[in-house]
């Protein structure tokens, strides 16, 4: 008899813990992003897929089209190709092409590059219709990008779906601190809503 | 002006107008009720629920019925037909008639019966079967357990309801709603919740009261008619467009007559707490107080077993409200306050 009333009054109080315990969630914060209104930052590390990085003195990309990311490449999805322009000391790159198909985002191609002229975009909306999509034409993807000075380096590729206001008034080229910061925040991609969960 | 408002507070006038009046709060409660719902399990689970409907998706609830009408019935092969099309009508149809006797306010009711909470409880029962003749006659198996699993719910949550609607007629010597909440005036010391000179128990009988109606009106963590996670849809399973829609409008109908009738068994109806400005807003806040609370029961707790269920219902509430009537019974008795 009276671990009967012990036990209901045990119960009792436990669900009376939960309640207390669900509505002070209640008053909470929301964790929720609502994706296509707001996202989370990116990481500063993201590993999206490689790009080609603008030499901010010349304004051509860095690359020489020594092919070591090509050979470094364990699925063999990049293909590089360089001509020499007469006058300059070295070769410049023409054609790089990364079939993002077989890619793994392994980096190796990142690491193996001596002069860090590539990186990681950050580029995350990948959704496609058809397989072409992702065979990417880095160097024309590059050239596109030039001949706007206004254009941050690294501008997205694809329409981001973030609420921002046009792009930022031309920034002259950023001087690159080559090691710490491989990859440029553009101003693009600034986030919306700053909460982890 | 005064006029029409004695043209229409005669008698075949204000029956109109009482059906016209709760036909529609009901229906705005059950659309509206729902969006609650939808963005109380938002909020606590730390999500913010509808959003894209309208402004914080009010006009969700408008899109879901929108929906639920253009959608086809279907009505399965051998399915008994009349009952299948008759039952969520008879849900409906008991909540609805029962509301008619509920004081909204001093002035605001359909009807004065001098046995409303009868009359609210007898047809009670009907809701009951109405579910099982919509699990039966769909000719679903999952249909005809969770209609199995309604009885038994609902027989075993009857008693212990009727025994605290019992004890709450002897304390108030009366089963006029209106006269149960004239008798509460004066502030929430005077409320049935707190008659601790008839009833030492009486806190103790309106968590039975509430615990009960949550089992009757199907809601979780009694939710054993629609477990969506075990049953399909339980007694719902073969209904679609509309026919559902009727279920669940229903079920928050029965919701909010629940939660009227433990406002006036216990909380005092209309009458103000501190004792002055008495009226309609009284009774909206302390039901929708208690509806809420429905709502955050069912987003804490999770469905119990069937038989946890059953035995809470034998076990603990038939007993304790047993006990509590035999009580307030000998204290009428012995001190006759009444």
């Amino acid at each position: 008899m009276k671990n009967a009333f012990k036990e209901i009054a045990l119960g009792f109080n436990s669900l009376l813990t939960g309640m207390r315990i669900t509505i002070g969630q209640f008053f909470k914060r929301t964790v929720t992003v609502q994706y296509p209104h707001e996202t989370l930052p990116i990481p500063a590390r993201f590993r999206g897929h490689i790009e080609l990085v603008r030499d901010p003195e010349t304004g051509q990309a860095k690359c020489y089209a020594c092919k070591l990311c090509e050979r470094a490449c364990p699925s063999d999805c990049i293909i590089v190709d360089g001509a020499k322009i007469e006058g300059a000391k070295k070769k410049s790159v023409t054609v790089y092409k990364l079939d993002f198909t077989k890619c793994s985002l392994c980096g190796a191609c990142v690491e193996a590059c001596r002069d860090a002229a590539i990186r990681y975009s950050r580029d995350y909306n990948l959704a496609g219709l058809r397989k072409e999509e992702f065979i990417m034409d880095l160097f024309a993807k590059l050239e596109a990008e030039a001949p706007a000075a206004g254009v941050p380096l690294a501008a997205p590729a694809r329409a981001q779906p973030v609420k921002t206001e046009p792009a930022a008034p031309a920034p002259t080229p950023m001087p690159q601190p080559a090691a710490a910061a491989p990859i440029s925040d553009p101003p693009k991609r600034e986030p919306v809503k700053v909460d982890a969960p | 002006m005064a006029n029409l408002l004695h043209i229409i507070s005669t008698e075949p006038f204000r029956l109109g107008l009482a059906l016209l009046l709760i036909m529609s709060f009901v229906g705005l409660n059950a659309a509206y009720l729902v969006w609650v719902e939808r963005k109380g399990a938002g909020r606590f689970q730390r999500r913010p629920g509808p959003t894209e409907v309208g402004y914080a998706g009010l006009i969700q609830p408008i899109a879901d019925a929108v929906k639920l009408l253009s959608k086809q019935l279907i009505m399965p092969d051998g399915v008994d037909a009349t009952l299948f099309r008759v039952a969520p009508l008879l849900v409906m149809a008991p909540s609805l008639i029962s509301l008619a006797v509920v004081p909204f306010s001093e002035k605001l009711f359909g009807r004065d019966i001098n046995a409303g909470l009868l009359l609210i409880f007898a047809l009670g029962s009907i809701n009951v079967m109405a579910i099982m003749l919509g699990g039966w006659s769909s000719r679903n198996k999952y249909a005809i357990i969770s209609a199995a699993r309604v009885v038994s719910q609902n027989v075993a949550y009857e008693i212990p309801t009727l025994l605290v609607v019992i004890t709450m007629i002897m304390v108030t010597g009366t089963m006029d709603l209106n006269e149960i909440v004239r008798q509460q005036a004066g502030g929430f010391w005077r409320w049935n919740l707190f008659r601790w000179d008839v009833n030492p128990l009486a806190p103790v009988t309106f968590l039975i009261l509430y615990i009960c109606m949550l089992a009757e009106t199907n809601r979780s963590p009694f939710d054993m008619a629609e477990a969506e996670s075990e049953l399909v849809a339980g007694a719902y399973t073969e209904y679609s467009g509309m026919g559902f829609g009727v279920f669940f409008m229903a079920e928050y109908a029965n919701i909010l007559l629940g939660c009227s009738v433990a406002t006036v068994l216990f909380l005092g109806g209309w009458q103000s707490p501190v004792g002055i400005w008495s009226g309609l807003f009284w009774f909206l806040a302390k039901m929708y107080f208690l509806v809420f609370s429905v709502v955050w029961v069912r987003w804490t707790f999770p469905r119990t077993q069937f038989y946890s269920l059953l035995n809470l219902s034998w076990k603990i509430l038939i007993p304790v409200s047993l006990f509590t009537l035999i009580l307030t019974s000998a204290m009428i008795k012995i001190f006759a306050r009444v």
